[in-house]
């Protein structure tokens, strides 16, 4: 069992009492199941909003806020994945915002380039250049938000595959934490009370 | 849950609107002594009694359903703001909890006392021309008891100091507090280069089992969220469920009122509210209880007006909304080599309470505490979070996101706003809520001596920072305050019932069987942390009030 995994048990466990807690025991193969499905999620299972061809333009957006360096991106943490499901759930009025602001985009594109038809055909430096051409618009910040948010948010809403959000930021996401918490509080002259470093 | 239910037509003998610091105080002590009590809810039950059913998901909890919201909505309680008299109001955002237990189901959990010396500061400070200043009614000595069992019945952790800057006690707190976090560790390191002095936070946040309740288990989603674990020991959770257990009190959600009605003697006779469909019910009475908080309980007692109280009710002195306090802040962030990893445990831990008096040699009248923080969960740190200057998006962000998160601190500090006339909740005599009813309108700027004080501790806190080591350092502008949980003032208590609205025994001058009891009662804000006191004058206002009824003198 990896260390999220248990930190995830312990939280179940001590984070309920009574039956409840024998319950989650009884069931906790049946949950570890439940939370696997829902990342395994299948990759080409159809959008939900987002036609085949948008779902690219989005994720090569998503690619560029978040890029992938050394550790993953919002491409690997299926972020599009996530703006998907938004876009049917919570902020379904958003939906004219992403056909229109696509529409501009691949505009945007050809403008500048005129040998590409979409975003996606642009090399790396192209899309950059396009994207920094945009933005301070409102669909940029848009998908800004939208894919930080998706990064960031519990995976069980489509997106941060694998907590790889979480994992940039150090996030340990058990929920049941103990003092020492950081490096400072840790310090030995901390532990006794002390006041200096 | 076996609840009492009452009829409508029923008299009952008390009503209380509303359920959160105050109100849930009032209706346990009330029901607790014998008396049948009606408590009228604004907001839900939330997870109330399934406490483990709240959800600890950030984007749940930003995106919250509407029927689930823990605090009001200002697209339904709609209110709106302006400066002064000059100018248009507009929208405002001014929220408070909407939910049984009111603001303490989400709020960080402060609990510090007034100091002796607030509740005089008229006197030991002197009169401020142009502001409101004056002497509660009541001394720290008269309210330290119910302090006190504020304290113990609600559960507050924390650790009795001897201090010039920390009410003294006559107990200790029922548990310990909670442990320092880096950020409190840091407090330490700049105090002790400054000569400043570091106590760790009363927080109503129980640290171990206590009174049936679990010990916080430092989730680090906190602030704004439901208690999975029933730590956060809010009215809830202590209050509303021995209230109800009593068999006396029924409460009732989804109950918006719109009056307390009166008779032609003058004396309540109960109130009239909407119900989840909003149909109009009248509760009868023979005395009310309104804690409603004060922007909402000075607005409720403006919207009563009659023939008989045409300025609203309870309003000869003409001060019902007046002296609203909005609350003062400021402060700044910085930046440390070590991860703090704060984003575990309690919102707040720590403060430093050095400059909790007025120093005249500042040149401005003015005081408050700085709290370390460092609270930030993965979403709003990704969205808001880096130091200014960073990238905003590519690589550039997404390195400053890796050499940043978790070595981020913050200082919030909590201040002195000075209670003046001008400052105010009346009736929008334009914008209407979602029932029908006035919007509320805030009409409020701080005396300058107020911002003045933003301005020392936003420097403080820039000082105390670069103390304790931060390689960098930054703080916005100080903004004076729009709305928010804070709000006091709003029907304050005196002795002369031409310059105040209730007693001190909370019974509004003008109507012998009607009681105000929240944060409106407050003659001076203190340093911006109202919920104790709140809570404190609760249990006392109670306790008076149940040996009048017993007396037949309500």
């Amino acid at each position: 069992m990896s260390t999220q995994e248990k930190s995830r048990r312990s939280f179940l466990v001590d984070s309920v009492s009574g039956l409840g807690g024998v319950w989650v025991l009884a069931n906790y193969p049946e949950i570890l199941a439940a939370e696997e499905h829902v990342l395994a999620e299948d990759e080409s299972a159809d959008f939900a909003f987002f036609t085949p061809e948008q779902a690219v333009e989005v994720e090569e957006m998503t690619a560029q806020i978040i890029p992938t360096d050394h550790t993953p991106g919002a491409r690997e943490a299926r972020v599009v994945r996530f703006i998907d499901r938004i876009l049917v759930g919570f902020d379904r009025d958003r939906q004219d915002d992403y056909t229109q602001g696509l529409q501009d985009l691949a505009a945007e594109t050809k403008r500048r380039f005129p040998s590409a038809d979409k975003f996606s055909d642009l090399i790396y430096d192209q899309r950059l250049e396009v994207l920094t051409a945009i933005e301070t618009t409102p669909f940029f910040n848009l998908v800004r938000t939208h894919t930080i948010t998706g990064f960031f948010a519990s995976p069980v809403h489509g997106g941060n595959a694998g907590k790889v959000g979480w994992e940039l930021l150090g996030y340990d996401d058990s929920l049941n934490h103990e003092a020492p918490f950081g490096y400072y509080d840790a310090l030995p002259q901390m532990r006794r009370g002390g006041t200096t470093p | 849950m076996n609840m009492r239910e009452y009829r409508s037509q029923e008299q009952v003998d008390f009503i209380v609107i509303g359920s959160g610091a105050a109100g849930g105080i009032m209706a346990k002590q009330l029901s607790t002594a014998g008396f049948s009590v009606v408590v009228l809810e604004q907001g839900g039950w939330g997870k109330f009694g399934h406490e483990r059913d709240y959800p600890k998901d950030e984007l749940l909890n930003r995106n919250i359903h509407p029927e689930d919201r823990l605090i009001s909505n200002p697209q339904r309680q709609r209110n709106t703001f302006r400066r002064n008299d000059r100018e248009d109001a507009r929208p405002g955002g001014h929220t408070y909890g909407c939910v049984v237990g009111g603001g303490t189901v989400t709020y960080g959990g402060s609990s510090w006392r007034h100091l002796p010396w607030e509740f005089n500061e008229a006197t030991t400070v002197g009169t401020i021309a142009g502001t409101g200043l004056a002497d509660w009614p009541i001394t720290y000595d008269e309210l330290e008891p119910y302090y006190t069992q504020a304290e113990w019945e609600m559960g507050i952790s924390g650790q009795r100091v001897d201090s010039p800057f920390v009410a003294p006690m006559s107990k200790e707190y029922p548990v310990p507090p909670v442990p320092m976090k880096s950020s409190g560790a840091l407090f330490h390191v700049a105090a002790a280069k400054l000569g400043l002095s570091v106590v760790p936070g009363p927080l109503a946040i129980i640290t171990k089992p206590y009174m049936g309740r679990s010990g916080c288990v430092n989730c680090g989603l906190c602030s704004g969220y439901g208690c999975h674990v029933k730590a956060r020991s809010s009215s809830a959770v202590t209050m509303v469920p021995l209230a109800i257990e009593t068999g006396n009190c029924e409460v009732r959600v989804r109950s918006y009122v719109r009056e307390i009605n009166v008779d032609n003697g003058g004396r309540v006779t109960g109130v009239t509210y909407f119900n989840a469909d909003k149909q109009e019910v009248f509760q009868s009475a023979r005395a009310v209880v309104l804690s409603a908080n004060a922007g909402e309980s000075a607005r409720l007692l403006l919207m009563s007006n009659s023939s008989r109280f045409p300025d609203g009710l309870a309003n000869s002195s003409g001060v019902v909304g007046r002296y609203l306090m909005l609350g003062g802040g400021g402060g700044a962030s910085g930046l440390f080599e070590h991860p703090l990893n704060d984003y575990k445990g309690v919102v707040s831990g720590t403060g430093i309470l050095d400059y909790v008096p007025s120093d005249p040699d500042r040149g401005f009248y003015g005081g408050g505490r700085l709290t370390s923080r460092g609270y930030a969960t993965p979403i709003s740190y990704g969205l808001s979070g880096l130091s200014p200057g960073s990238p905003r998006w590519g690589a550039g962000y997404k390195q400053a996101l890796r050499e940043e998160s978790n070595h981020r601190m913050n200082i919030s500090c909590f201040t002195t706003q000075l209670p003046l006339e001008t400052n105010r909740v009346d009736l929008d005599p334009d914008v209407k809520d979602e029932w029908g009813l006035p919007a509320m309108r805030i009409t409020s700027t701080s005396h300058p001596d107020d911002i003045k004080n933003m301005e020392f501790f936003r420097q403080k806190s820039i000082e105390i920072l670069e103390a304790a080591g931060a390689t960098k350092v930054w703080a916005g502008p100080v903004r004076d305050s729009t709305g928010g949980a804070h709000n006091r003032g709003t029907c304050r208590m005196g002795d002369d019932p031409n310059t105040s609205v209730v007693d001190k025994f909370h019974r509004a001058h003008d109507v012998p069987n009607l009681f105000v009891v929240d944060g409106s009662n407050l003659v001076t804000g203190g340093r911006n942390h109202p919920t104790m006191t709140i809570q404190a004058l609760a249990f006392r206002a109670a306790e008076h009030l149940v040996l009048a009824a017993n007396a037949g003198d309500v």
